[in-house]
């Protein structure tokens, strides 16, 4: 009887600590949501990619977490900020979804983090650039993992300017995402000493810039910031080389590429162009391997958006096992005591503010004749390290990060 | 024939009734059955539907531009209430009074030309109002106005709650139904009826046709500008999409598929075509194949739209004097 | 941010650069207004799926050369034909119900065949756009003094110069043309007199397509050839063609090259408004004188 008592007494123990276990779990299984632009201007950077990454990452975790399976659920936000985040709030509400993944297109991320904030969701930012997210916008539960408007003006404005081009013209896109990016490189332009002789503004989706090529021809800056992106970008680059910019001695510096633009564009037309990224598939063995895993999938070369969310959802899957939990702001206090080591990321660190802290590159698009097999598109020019590359505390306007 | 004719009618008015009411039941318990979030959508969509409706199927005017006023009301009331801290009706009166004012404003400059002249006009005057709002720092451009709060209705009621939310625009979309109701059923609904058949014989008669559409215009602007403060409010949020040309696009898809010139058409169009869009997102580029293909059938042989179509078979039940060109 | 003058008055030689480039833009606007304006005055249906067919031409170069190794020179004649035919096809199934019709179910109609082709379109190909070279006997530019100018381009004025010239030429100084415009005017007097006015209708309807697809194959060297290049133009063309007369010939081919030079100043003066320009234009013109520059006014 004792026996029997005791054998009891041990199933109950053992009934309740796994019950416990799985209590802790909200629900039945683990969801995450990929939201990401699957039908326009940023499918390519994004996208069927990014949720293939996602599930990506769910395989190589196992499918399991903490006993519960891991599911993916994915979405189309149209670029719009009222669909993205009706759809997510229903994902929430209804759904049971835990955390949200990639979102390019910043005011749709903006909402997104709003809500993701009320309800105290995990929001794993990938796609998006706005440096609000982590400045006036930022959230406890907000995890912006891959790049910045900041990080992309610093990269590749100060290189540029180290590299000789200390006069620039903007060529930007008529609408607040265009106007943050010029702003922020600007500023780093005329810190590092160089002069922004004049700026142009183009109304969004404009299929024509020769006017506004142009006009940067005449003003003789060194170098032609393209503050747009997506097809706006790719136009403004195949049309520079339609006007003989860049061998008339001009050079562009495109501030958000993507490989994908670079695909669609050729090396023929793209050659020579300086962009910042956080990730390229050719960089060492470890991306080879990841990336090549990835192609068997999707048969185009991953952006740092894809990558990126691959490793946002691996880092948070391994955060919740560490805390024996799902609960948005717990998990979210693992991933910062966690250190961040995966295919793309060397010692990156999650930040109080959100901010994910990485290294980040500045590449250069190959001429036709150094590039030597498929996909073999950019050159390193230089690494910049982490603290040099986002915004410093001390400047943040987020109220989470404690003053003096 | 006379008197089949009024047995007809009086059956009709009590199965209609009947209807009405099987409807608003219907109306009361769809936040316990559907997603709140989304019949409130549907509610605020087959309002600007409805209202858009009173133009093109009462008065014969196809306008292309009412994202305009749904959009620059939605601006408006949620500035009104995230900056200057207004309780939730003051701020849709305001926005649905801006509606109103650009309503009148834009009749009055549109109402001068007919038919497709017409329609330009107020396409134009929506795609100069679609660059306002970019331009303009308040509308926040292509971020929108976020985190808008749904406040307290009259100090007593959380509109945060989903449910006393959902009854709240309940009972904004019945008022607002009851307006173009009581509109269509009047003397000067018939006046309208009689402009869109035949304009000429209706001046022949002594009516001043162009008031009485400059009415007409302005009613539909503000109860679109309606729709949209509304919906600013439901969402929390007021966006570049709002105003853009595809909205205008879209409720005439609405209200063509229910039924131009019917009362109770163009919201079941809306409610169509609103689950349409969130059963089918997650096909992407399908959603627009199967709209342009609704656009095409209905054309082709729908004409009437639905509402339209049921009236035929059934005329007891859904005629109310609204027959289609 | 409602900014005016941005920079200050530019040099001559500046000036006369970026009217070139508008003229440029113009003469697609041109060529694509004109498409709409024969289809308009012959049918008295408003295209609506006129961008579609600009975009699908564009495709069908694209397509021609990677699949088929087919060159630009063989695309600008074959393209029109594939995609005219293929209007025929759609003239044949779905508008020509239409005819009896209020404008307005002519231009839903159309409508919706453009989001039906767009969304198939997306679907297959994506939203971003498709590399298509220019030509290698068109490279290069000219040094005009006051500015390059790319061969192509220039190239682009030539070339649609002489189709519009053609196609007014044409439509109002040759016999056909005579009956097409009578066919507009009287369609039973002109069968009665043994004309097969059915089959010119739509065969009209064929020549205004093809003249969107050639379009769409002279754009597709310099724009991207992306699903979403017919939706973004479709819009600024309708209205040349409102403000040019709507079943003026003349009127949307003068309209296109002028609206295209406006456009291209306002791109210097206040480059935000520029895609807004043609609108306030349109408004205008409505409101002052309806039946547009050529135009003659219709119910």
């Amino acid at each position: 009887m004792q026996v029997k008592f005791l054998a009891g007494a041990c199933a109950v123990a053992l009934a309740l600590g796994l019950g416990c276990a799985n209590a802790q779990m909200s629900g039945k299984a683990v969801k995450i949501g990929v939201l990401s632009d699957m039908s326009s201007l940023y499918a390519d950077i994004g996208g069927a990619g990014s949720v293939a990454a996602a599930q990506m990452a769910v395989k190589d975790f196992g499918g399991t977490v903490n006993g519960v399976p891991i599911e993916i659920v994915s979405a189309d936000h149209l670029n719009k900020p009222d669909v993205g985040k009706a759809i997510v709030q229903k994902w929430i509400d209804e759904d049971g979804v835990d955390a949200v993944a990639d979102v390019p297109t910043s005011s749709v991320a903006l909402a997104v983090q709003q809500l993701m904030k009320e309800k105290q969701k995990v929001f794993l930012i990938s796609g998006s650039a706005s440096s609000d997210l982590t400045g006036k916008a930022c959230s406890p539960t907000g995890v912006h993992w891959t790049y910045d408007t900041y990080a992309l003006a610093h990269g590749t404005g100060n290189a540029l300017v180290k590299q000789g081009g200390d006069t620039w013209f903007f060529i930007t896109a008529d609408y607040a995402f265009g106007h943050a990016l010029q702003r922020d490189t600007a500023d780093v332009v005329v810190k590092a000493g160089g002069k922004v002789l004049g700026s142009v503004d183009v109304p969004l989706n404009n299929a024509d810039f020769s006017s506004y090529l142009l006009q940067a021809q005449q003003s003789k800056a060194k170098i032609i910031g393209l503050a747009n992106a997506g097809g706006d970008t790719d136009n403004s680059i195949k049309q520079a080389a339609e006007f003989g910019i860049v061998k008339g001695g001009q050079r562009l510096a495109g501030l958000l590429v993507f490989i994908s633009d670079v695909n669609s564009l050729g090396l023929d037309t793209a050659q020579g162009l300086v962009l910042t990224s956080a990730f390229y598939w050719d960089q060492n063995d470890e991306t080879r391997a990841w990336s090549k895993r990835y192609m068997e999938q999707i048969h185009k070369p991953p952006t740092m958006v894809q990558a990126g969310v691959y490793g946002s959802i691996m880092h948070y899957l391994k955060a919740i096992k560490a805390a024996g939990t799902d609960d948005g702001p717990k998990v979210v206090a693992k991933m910062r005591e966690l250190p961040i080591n995966d295919f793309m990321t060397k010692n990156g660190k999650l930040r109080e503010d959100g901010r994910v802290m990485r290294d980040m590159y500045l590449f250069q698009v190959k001429s036709p004749a150094e590039s030597k097999y498929q996909f073999d598109y950019f050159k390193l020019l230089a690494t910049i390290p982490a603290d040099q590359a986002f915004r410093p505390l001390s400047e943040s306007e987020c109220p989470l990060v404690k003053k003096g | 024939m006379r008197s089949a004719l009024a047995a007809n009618l009086e059956v009709g008015f009590a199965g209609r009734r009947v209807l009405g009411l099987v409807l608003l039941a219907a109306a009361l318990g769809a936040p316990f059955l559907f997603y709140p979030v989304f019949v409130m959508k549907a509610l605020c969509f087959a309002l600007f539907a409805s209202a858009f409706n009173l133009l093109i199927g009462y008065a014969g005017l196809a306008s292309f531009g009412h994202a305009a006023f749904f959009g620059w009301a939605a601006y408006v009331t949620a500035y009104a209430v995230k900056s200057w801290g207004l309780d939730p009706v003051s701020g849709i009166l305001l926005g649905t009074a801006l509606a109103a004012a650009m309503g009148l404003v834009f009749g009055w400059l549109a109402i001068r030309r007919q038919g497709i002249y017409f329609a330009m006009i107020t396409l134009a005057l929506a795609q100069m109002m679609y660059f306002v709002a970019n331009e303009v720092a308040f509308t926040g451009g292509e971020d929108g106005i976020q985190a808008v709060p749904r406040g307290t209705l009259f100090g007593l009621v959380n509109l945060d709650d989903p449910y006393a939310m959902y009854y709240f625009v309940l009972a904004i979309f019945l008022i607002g139904f009851a307006i173009i109701w009581r509109t269509v059923n009047s003397p000067f609904g018939e006046v309208l009826k009689a402009i869109r058949e035949n304009e000429g014989r209706a001046i022949s008669l002594g009516y001043r046709t162009e008031h009485y559409k400059l009415l007409a215009f302005t009613l539909s602007a503000a109860l679109s500008g309606l729709a949209g403060a509304t919906k600013a409010l439901v969402f929390q949020l007021a966006s570049l999409t709002d105003v853009f040309f595809s909205t205008s696009g879209d409720v005439l898809l609405m209200t063509l598929l229910g039924g131009i010139g019917t009362l109770f058409g163009p919201a079941a169009g809306a409610v169509i075509m609103v689950s349409m869009e969130n059963y089918l997102a997650q096909f992407g580029s399908w959603v627009t194949v199967i709209e342009g293909a609704i656009f095409v059938v209905c054309v082709l042989t729908f004409r009437r739209g639905i509402v339209g179509e049921l009236a035929r078979f059934f005329p007891r039940w859904f005629a109310d004097g609204g027959t289609p060109r | 941010m409602l900014g005016f003058i941005h920079i200050a008055f530019p040099p001559l030689p500046a000036l006369m650069a970026q009217l070139l480039i508008g003229l440029i833009n113009g003469a697609f606007y041109a060529m694509l207004s004109l498409g709409l304006a024969v289809i308009f005055g012959m049918l008295g249906i408003i295209n609506f799926t006129h961008g579609s067919q600009y975009m699908i031409g564009a495709f069908c170069a694209y397509l021609l050369l990677k699949f088929l190794g087919i060159s630009y020179w063989w695309s600008l004649l074959i393209a029109p034909l594939v995609v005219g035919a293929f209007g025929i096809v759609l003239e044949r199934l779905f508008i020509r119900h239409l005819y009896q019709l209020d404008h307005l179910y002519g231009l839903l109609l159309t409508f919706g065949l453009a989001l039906i082709l767009e969304g198939l379109f997306r679907q297959e190909w994506g939203s971003s756009g498709l590399p298509y070279s220019i030509p290698p006997t068109l490279t290069g530019a000219y040094n005009l003094g006051f500015m390059f100018l790319p061969i192509y381009r220039g190239w682009v004025i030539v070339a649609s110069a002489v189709v519009c010239f053609g196609t007014w030429f044409v439509i109002e100084r040759t016999r056909l043309g005579s009956y097409l415009r009578a066919a507009t005017e009287n369609p039973a007097l002109v069968q009665s007199f043994g004309i097969n006015v059915p089959r010119m209708i739509t065969l009209t309807y064929g020549f205004g397509v093809g003249l969107a697809a050639l379009a769409g194959v002279l754009a597709a060297p310099i724009y991207q050839v992306s699903p979403l290049m017919g939706s973004n133009i479709i819009i600024v063309v309708f209205a040349v063609v409102v403000i040019g007369g709507m079943g003026s010939i003349l009127g949307s081919i003068v309209s296109g090259f002028v609206l295209g030079l406006i456009e291209g100043l306002t791109k210097v003066f206040y480059p935000e408004a520029s895609s807004t320009a043609i609108f306030v234009i349109m408004a205008i013109v409505l409101l002052v004188k309806p039946a547009g520059f050529f135009g003659r006014e219709f119910r």
